[in-house]
């Protein structure tokens, strides 16, 4: 039952690109095609599955004060096998995603599931949440693809869908499209899923110091 | 206002007769001098893009803020402004779909998303100009000369321009509007008359397109030709959306700061954005770009340009 539940949390509960908002960058700029989110979520799946369960692995010889950097070691590894399978037999999708592949050292979403999870956890478990997590962030770049190749390009993975009916607004392959789509999704998935936004400003806030209420700040609004 | 007789509000307690929707209605009354020389000009077809925005706006405004849950806010007129402005800143040739989208996107987006009237943090009108602008550069350029009614595309006096073309539009047809261009920048003289309105009506002071215009002048007199000193700087002024803009979208109340100080800001900002672009870029036009970049800076200006109060604490913010 646990295992499951750690395996669904990464889909919705905490889907790491709308729910934790991890990983933007390769979000906001590798979505202009659907394929392309495919391509980027796979590769970063199979970094994530891989990390978590070495960390898992070796979460009792790391040292507490080192294992940021130990972390880092092990995932830049299963990055550059990615990276050389990928340039091995997808040597195109490798071209488009481009500087986005080594990035994925990088990327919140593997070092938090390593903080957060897999240096607590069993190998089991870790491996499920790296898997969860990976789909969920397949699924969130796919379709962010998929809204931002339809609107800017009339396709969907490469398919013309809507006929050459309309132009399409090329606006929306453009950085200020994903941004918007990013935005309008997480607020519609927010909005249907009834989340409960907290407060911003004091009441929001679990210090006592009562900063922003001091007469000091007379700019803020 | 509410139910109750008594209010209770922060000061300053002034009284004024002016409501939201009496400001909007004189801002229509100054656009429409603007719209009908463009009607004159480019045709009935003028009239669609209109009537296509305005629609799409007002539409777009009921469904939006029944959507939200939220009072509709149709009434105060503002959508309509809107709406009106968004069809004068399009060439009459733009499909109406387009124009119609351009609505959608100013009000859903760039306004409700944000909060309503008062909250949006960019001028929606010119937010969904660039929106069109990038998204369809094709249709957005298509423009025809006045005096021909079948599509004939022809360049921008601003185009020509950078294009380096010898024979360009004299200052009385740019005056006049007998351009090719969007449908309500073309005629210096109807924005004008419009703006002399807002200003008998005190709905605008002059500060943010005074100093607006003026930078570009300074600037593209300075830079602007072969050598400093010797640009055309008229020339500039009379095209391009520059009247229009300063006049009618600088202005903006929620997008503009609030002190004198802040104002002149903003409007040397505005100049100089605008100037760079027109002088130095792949763009002949940079007025809409200059009032978006300037939009977004308006909070931070109104922090920086907190007056003083009499006796009070020398340093704030």
């Amino acid at each position: 039952m646990k295992a499951l539940k750690t395996l669904a949390n990464g889909l919705l509960k905490e889907n790491p690109t709308f729910r934790l908002v991890l990983g933007t960058c390769p979000t906001l700029a590798i979505t202009t095609m659907a394929i392309n989110g495919l391509g980027m979520g796979l590769a970063t799946t199979a970094v994530l599955v891989g990390s978590n369960a070495v960390i898992a692995l070796t979460r009792k010889l790391i040292p507490d004060k080192v294992r940021i950097p130990a972390f880092i070691t092990i995932i830049a590894g299963f990055v550059t096998i990615v990276q050389f399978l990928l340039q091995a037999y997808l040597p195109a999708l490798n071209e488009t995603l481009g500087i986005y592949i080594p990035l994925i050292v990088v990327n919140c979403i593997i070092l938090a599931r390593a903080e957060m999870f897999a240096c607590k956890n069993t190998v089991f478990l870790s491996i499920l949440d790296g898997l969860g997590m990976g789909i969920g962030f397949t699924l969130a770049l796919v379709i962010m693809g998929s809204v931002r190749e339809l609107i800017g390009n009339g396709t969907i993975f490469g398919f013309t869908v809507t006929a050459n009916l309309f132009d399409p607004a090329i606006i929306m392959i453009l950085p200020p499209g994903g941004f918007l789509t990013f935005g309008i999704l997480i607020g519609l998935l927010n909005k249907f899923t009834n989340v409960k936004i907290r407060k911003t400003g004091c009441q929001g806030c679990s210090m006592q110091c009562g900063v922003s209420s001091s007469n000091k700040e007379v700019g803020a609004q | 206002m509410g139910d109750s007789k008594l209010l209770v509000s922060s000061s300053p307690h002034l009284k004024d007769s002016s409501t939201t929707s009496r400001i909007m209605l004189d801002v229509v009354i100054a656009l429409i001098p603007a719209a009908a020389f463009g009607a004159y000009f480019f045709g009935a077809r003028v009239l669609l893009v209109i009537l296509a925005t305005v629609l799409s706006c007002v539409i777009s405004e009921y469904i939006a803020t029944k959507a939200l849950g939220k009072k509709p806010t149709i009434g105060d007129l503002s959508a309509v402004v809107t709406g009106l402005l968004l069809a004068l800143n399009l060439p009459s040739t733009i499909p109406l779909w387009i124009a119609a989208v351009g609505g959608v996107v100013a009000i859903v987006i760039v306004k409700q998303l944000f909060g309503g009237i008062g909250q949006n943090f960019m001028n929606p009108a010119m937010a969904a100009r660039v929106f069109i602008l990038i998204s369809w550069p094709m249709q957005m350029t298509a423009w025809v000369l006045p005096d021909q009614s079948d599509a004939i595309t022809s360049a921008t006096p601003l185009s020509m321009l950078k294009l380096g073309e010898s024979t360009l539009p004299g200052y009385k047809e740019l005056f006049i509007g007998n351009i090719a261009g969007c449908i309500g920048e073309t005629s210096v003289l109807a924005l004008l008359i419009g703006a002399a309105y807002l200003f008998y009506r005190r709905v605008i002071t002059p500060e943010i397109p005074l100093t607006f215009i003026g930078t570009v002048a300074l600037f593209t007199w300075i830079f602007g030709g072969d050598g400093l000193f010797r640009g055309d700087f008229l020339y500039h002024i009379l095209s391009g959306g520059l009247i229009l803009a300063a006049f009618f979208m600088a202005t903006d109340y929620s997008t503009s700061p609030m002190t004198l100080k802040g104002k002149i800001i903003m409007g040397v900002g505005c100049g100089i954005i605008t100037s760079i672009i027109r002088l130095y870029t792949n763009y002949p036009e940079g007025v809409s770009f200059a009032i978006l970049l300037m939009n977004i800076m308006v909070p931070l200006i109104d922090r920086y340009t907190i007056p003083r109060s009499f006796g009070g604490e020398k340093k704030v913010a």
